[in-house]
This record gives C-alpha cells, structure tokens and sequence, in this order.
C-alpha cells in the first residue's frame, strides 16, 4: 500500500489495470502477430542495414560538400590548418581537391544513392593520402617545416585514414544495396502502416458481431469490391485496382477474442500482403465502444507493385480516417450518410444532381 | 428547380438546378414556401467562408412541405408542414444524446476538412461551405433534408410562415445566446449587434428574466427596432468614445452580468481600431475581425459570462485572454443546438408569448434573391430581415 495513485485511490482501479483496459494488447500482440511464420524478419533487418548505407551516404556527401566549399573559397586557410604551408600551387591544388570533394558530395547526395560515389571518394581519399605522404617526407628534403606544421600534417592524415574507412564501409553497403533485385527497392516495399480510432454509441457486443462477419467490411471500407467469408476462419478479398483491375487475396483470422480483438492478415503469395487488427475497449462511462484499428500492407514487387502502392499510400491514412468514420456511421445510423458534394466523385458545387439516383 | 446560388464573392444568382432526391434512407424532400437570408450568408457572400465551390446552393432557413420521405422516416407524411432546423444531426451519437446536435458526428461527409481547420468536425450545415458538408442549401424550390426523422418540427395551420420560419435559426440561435448567460434576478445583459439574431437574444434574455437589456449597433433603425419592438436600451456606439465605458455609466461601474456578441466575424467600429483589423483581416493575417468580442469581454463584469453566437471561422488577433483570466469571466459559445429548443420555443409562439415576425422589413419572391443579399448586406432600406417566398 502507499504507492497507489490517486487515480487508483479515487477510480479503485489499479494502472495496470486501466492499461490493460486501453490497451488491450493489441499494438503489441499485432507486432508478434506480424513476426510469426512469415519469414519477414530478415529482409527487415537487411533493410535496416540498408537505411544505414543511405545514412552514412547522406554524411558524407555533406561532409564532402563542406570540405569542398571550404577547399574552393578558403585554400589558404585550409593549407596552412594541416600544416603544409601557403604558395600559389598549393593554392591551386587546395582549390583542384575542392572541385573533387564537391562534386563526390553531390553525387552522394543524388537519390537513388549509388555506390560508384562511394568508391569514386575512396580514390579521392587515396590521392589525398598519397599527396599528404609526399608533404611529409618533403621535409626530410630540408624545407623549412617547423615541428608544429609537422604534427598538423600528420593529424590531417590520421583524419583521412579514418575518413577513408568509413568510404569504403559506405562503398560496399552500397553496391550490396545496387546488387539487390528491384523487389527490395526499399521505396516501393516500405510497408504502408496505419492507424486509427473512434467512439461508436453502440455496446461492445454489436460492434464486435458487426466486425466479426468480414462480409460487412466493404460497407464502410470503400476501396474493398467484397469480401467473401471462407471456410475455417479464411476469406477471399476483391479490391478495385490500378486501371480498374481488380486485386485479389486470400485472408485467414489469426487471432479473434470475442468482444475484444479481431486480427487478420493475407495468405503468404498474396498480391499484396497484408495485415490487420481491430481491438474493442468499452468507452468509459456509458460512451459506447472504442475501436482501434491498425492496418498494414506490403505491396507487390515491380511496376504494378509501384503502382498499387501509390494506390494504398495515397492518403492511406485519411482512407482509414474515413472508413472507420464510415463504420461509426453504419452502426449508428444504419448507413453513410452523402451529401450533394461528397455523393459524387471530384470537385463540384453542391447542388442536386439527377445522374446521382 | 430555381435555387440560389453563390457565383463567387459578392455574387448570388438565381438558377436553374435539377431537383433533389432521395439519397439516404433517412432523406425527406421539401417544397419550400418559405426561406430567409441569415446574417451568416452574408460571410458567405463577402467570401469569408472558405470552401465554396461556384454554385453552391445557398439557405439554411427553410420551411415547407414534405413532398417524398426516404423509407427510414416514420414520423413524417407527405403533405406535412414543417420548419426544418439549420444543424444537421443524426439523433444516434453522442453529441446528438447529450442535446448538443450542432456537434452531430455522423451528419458531415467532409468532416476531414472541418477537423484540418478546426481539431474536430462539428455538424453538417445546409448550403454553408464544403467545410460543412456540401449540403444543397434552401433558398430555393425544393431541398432534400437528411434525418428527416430527427430534425424537422410539425406545426399546426393555424401560424403563418413568417411567425415559426425562424425556429430554423435565429430565434434558436438567440435564445440560446441568452440561456448561455444564465440569467439571475436583477442581471444586466448586453447585446452587440442588433440584427435579426441580436433581437431575438435581446427577447430570450428578457424571456429568462433580465433585468436590463442594453443593445449596441451602429444603424438608428436597429437600435430602434431593439427599443421599440424589445424593450432594450440601447448605444450607438459611433456616438460614444468607448463602450466599454457607456456601459459602466450604464451599470454603476460595475459592467454588465453577461454579454452577448450576435455580431461575428465582420465586426465593424469606428477609427483605428477598425482599420487595423481590416488591413489584418485583408492581408490574411488574421480570418475574422473579434471587435465585438474584445468590447464584450472587456465590458463584462467581473466573474461574469461572454456568450458568443456571432459566427467565427478561423482565427483571431488580439484576444484579451488577460481579461478573462484574471477577471473569474466565462466564455460559453456554439453553433445553435436547434433541435434542442424548437418544440419548448414553438410553444411560446402558440402561447403568444412572443411573435417573431417582427423582424421581417422585406418580403421578396425567391427569383429576387440577389436583390435581397444586396440590401441586406448594405443595410439599405431599412433591411432587418428578407424572407424569400417560393
């Protein structure tokens, strides 16, 4: 005792109690959900480590970039930090390097990243290496560099050996990136993640039995044709596609909790693979039900793949805001309600309209 | 069908239209024999409503006859005569359960717009913006009414149109202006603006018990008519320096109890301060003029209530939340919740209680519509209230 809250002291329920009730489980459930038996964990972490490649891309190109510009406008300045002295050809050499790192920075900074800049700084680093080792072994020549220049130079050359390390790391996480097939093009295979909730004015059970016979979902998901109610807890799905194809894809039940939860997600070989969970918390005070609906789709490999995706993307987000808007409606009102200017497609004035009937 | 239509800013046109249908269940059609202009199509008008599309149909005032009802509306007969009220509510959700129907959840079809602007939609409104829903307005022949079943209110022959046309809104609207102020014996109540709206606010505010009423406009012939017809006091307030201060003089210090801005967004004052809002207000620095409002806010008395029923749309400059924090003062505001009032104040017509037809200085037929935002908007002729008549 002594630790409760003073919610927990005026509510009489506990923390862990209220979470469960909000929670329900399903955002964490919904990932394990996601990991089980589809193999998806390795292209993840091989992605990560892909994301990663385009990170250090990104550093260096801006690294790249200022240390050209500082080549081109401050040659000087530049020669004497690193200790090999100012002249009118190193100058001109200073400003020769700039040119060089500007132009490797823009490339590496140019998307879709590609691995020949990456390589293309590792020769620059090369040459700057071998220019630096020519400065310091011109001292042994007798010219006249003082102890503090020395150390300069070879702080600079430190600095390119570790720069120089990370180019090639970069290098090679990129072509490993260049060598992978189109299908893992991490933009068209993002995976399209959404969710949202609302407050249905009805009791948990009818808005869980509603959910519950899938057939219903085409009534407020408006980009589903049908779906079509299987045998054992599986279900045919028709959307409407790019160019008016339709997209089809068998779906099976993984997890269903009367009242609580409904969870959903394609068959593996699906054009797009997808994934669903719908949880069902009783709003508090007589509120009704609170559904959170959570949504995830894979689209397809190549041009199509692109294009579905394009289609799902596109305000992926607001299709699900309007579709459980949508369900609200149904159960509330017994349909969606239109109005002149939402009852037909594209921007027009709301006026009645005799080809809407 | 003809119906009014908003060609842009600053221009209305009669038109020819397709009829409405049936496209909900829940739909009824009504030929309109009765339809007003509302203070709030003016902003419509001057353009400061975003979202209008080129020939919207205009009209949120309407009454008439059901001539075709949807198969979910038992409670209605073709050939019923009704006032239609101007929030669109569903009588299912939650906002609809607590009374609170201009906040309706399920009755606007682009809510995404309205919560882009705004956080949270609240009801569809007929012929007013794309923001609230796209609904063919009622200037005009005919107008399809959703949740028929929940908003529309019978009356009987024996009143004419004129006396109950305005349970569509504005004697709602004014009513509950004054409800908000939660009026105690011996209360002094101010009003700004002394059109249509500001009138009936004045009457409730009496109706609820006020002591005093003090009205503020600018134009002789509404203070009049607040005088006369309500028994206000009133200020023009181009023949004072200040407001706030008359109405100190008025009150023994000690401001008015409540205050009510049936004024809105195109607040008009005298000198600098007007000016400045306007160029704000035109260069798109701020969407809505609050001069009534700051005034109201500034006049009321300590831990009094500011009830805001004027229109805002977006967002203001210089808001005196100093004054309201530290003087205890309330702000209670909303889009009327009609349905809520429309029976209890039909009853006050039936009893006598109060005849609204006295706003009315114009009667035109509906093909005379533009002639009617004309006057309306330059308060020429004396023009209090235009009821258009199909």
């Amino acid at each position: 005792m002594g630790a409760a809250t003073i919610a927990e002291r005026y509510t009489g329920r506990s923390d862990g109690q209220r979470e469960r009730q909000y929670d329900n489980g399903w955002r964490h459930s919904y990932n394990d959900g996601n990991a089980r038996g589809s193999g998806r964990a390795r292209p993840r972490t091989r992605r990560a480590r892909l994301k990663q490649g385009d990170m250090l891309a990104t550093s260096l190109g801006w690294f790249s970039v200022g240390l050209g510009l500082t080549q081109v406008i401050a040659p000087g300045i530049l020669s004497r930090s690193i200790g090999i002295g100012e002249s009118t050809t190193s100058r001109s050499t200073m400003r020769a390097l700039g040119i060089r790192e500007l132009t490797a920075g823009i490339g590496l900074l140019a998307r879709p990243t590609t691995a020949a800049w990456a390589w293309a700084r590792v020769i620059g680093d090369t040459m700057d290496l071998l220019l630096l080792g020519k400065t310091l072994a011109s001292t042994d020549k007798g010219r006249s560099r003082t102890f503090k220049g020395r150390s300069r130079t070879l702080a600079a050359t430190a600095a390119v050996v570790g720069v120089s390390a990370l180019d090639v790391w970069c290098a090679q996480q990129l072509r490993r990136q260049d060598r992978m097939p189109m299908t893992d093009e991490p933009k068209s295979r993002d995976a399209i993640h959404v969710e949202r909730s609302i407050t249905v004015n009805c009791p948990v059970e009818e808005v869980y039995t509603f959910w519950h016979d899938l057939g219903n979902l085409p009534r407020f998901m408006r980009h589903l044709q049908s779906v079509h109610v299987l045998s054992n807890g599986r279900s045919h799905w028709v959307t409407e596609g790019p160019g008016g194809k339709t997209v089809e894809w068998d779906a099976e039940v993984t997890d269903d909790r009367p009242n609580e939860r409904i969870a959903w997600r394609s068959l593996p070989g699906s054009q797009v693979d997808n994934a669903g969970v719908v949880s069902f918390v009783p709003a508090p005070g007589d509120r009704g039900t609170e559904v959170h609906v959570e949504l995830q789709y894979r689209p397809p490999a190549g041009a199509v793949g692109a294009t579905i995706a394009k289609l799902f993307h596109r305000d992926a987000g607001q299709q699900i805001a309007d579709d459980v808007r949508a369900f609200k409606q149904v159960l509330e009102t017994g349909e969606i309600v239109v109005s002149d200017a939402t009852v037909r497609p594209g921007p027009h004035p709301a006026q009645p309209d005799w080809r809407s009937a | 069908m003809k119906a009014t239509c908003w060609m842009g800013k600053k221009k209305v046109e009669v038109r020819d239209v397709p009829d409405p249908k049936i496209l909900n269940s829940r739909d009824a059609i009504v030929r309109i024999t009765s339809t007003a202009i509302c203070g709030s199509d003016l902003h419509l008008y001057n353009g400061f409503v975003p979202s209008m599309e080129k020939g919207d149909v205009l009209g949120h005032e309407f009454m008439g006859e059901v001539v075709e009802v949807g198969r979910g509306v038992k409670n209605l007969q073709v050939g019923d005569r009704v006032v239609v009220p101007f929030p669109i509510a569903c009588g299912h959700c939650n906002a609809c359960n607590a009374q609170m129907y201009s906040l309706c959840e399920n009755s606007n079809p682009n809510a995404w717009m309205a919560e882009s602007l705004w956080g949270h939609s609240p009801c569809g409104i007929f012929g007013y913006s794309h923001l609230l829903g796209g609904f063919a307005g009622g200037q005009a022949e005919y107008a399809r009414v959703p949740f028929a079943d929940v908003g529309p209110v019978k009356v009987d022959d024996g009143l004419s149109d004129d006396q109950v046309l305005f349970l569509s809104d504005i004697f709602p609207t004014g009513y509950m202006g004054a409800e908000m102020c939660d009026i105690k014996p011996g209360d002094v109540i101010a009003v700004w603006g002394a059109g249509p709206v500001g009138q009936f606010a004045i009457a409730s505010a009496f109706m609820l018990g006020a002591e005093r009423v003090i009205a503020i406009d600018r134009f002789p012939y509404r203070l009049r008519m607040a005088r006369e017809k309500c028994g206000a006091e009133v200020i023009n307030y181009e023949e004072v320096d200040s407001v706030p201060e008359a109405l100190k003089e008025l009150t023994g210090g000690r401001g008015p109890d409540a205050c009510i801005d049936a004024v809105g967004l195109e607040a008009h004052a005298h000198g600098v301060k007007f000016a400045y809002d306007k160029v704000k207000q035109m260069t798109r620095m701020e969407t809505d003029r609050p001069i009534a409002l700051r005034e109201a806010i500034m006049s009321c008395r300590n831990g009094g209530t500011v009830s805001v029923i004027g229109v805002y749309g977006g967002f203001i400059d210089k808001f005196p939340m100093g004054a309201v924090m530290n003087r205890s003062l309330t702000i209670k505001t909303g889009q009327c919740h009609v349905q809520r009032y429309m029976q209890p104040l039909l009853e006050r017509i039936r009893n006598g209680d109060i005849d609204p037809s006295f706003v009315i200085t114009h009667r035109l037929r509906l093909e005379d519509a533009p002639k009617g935002y004309d006057m309306f908007v330059h308060k020429t002729d004396q023009c209090e209230k235009v009821v258009l008549s199909a």
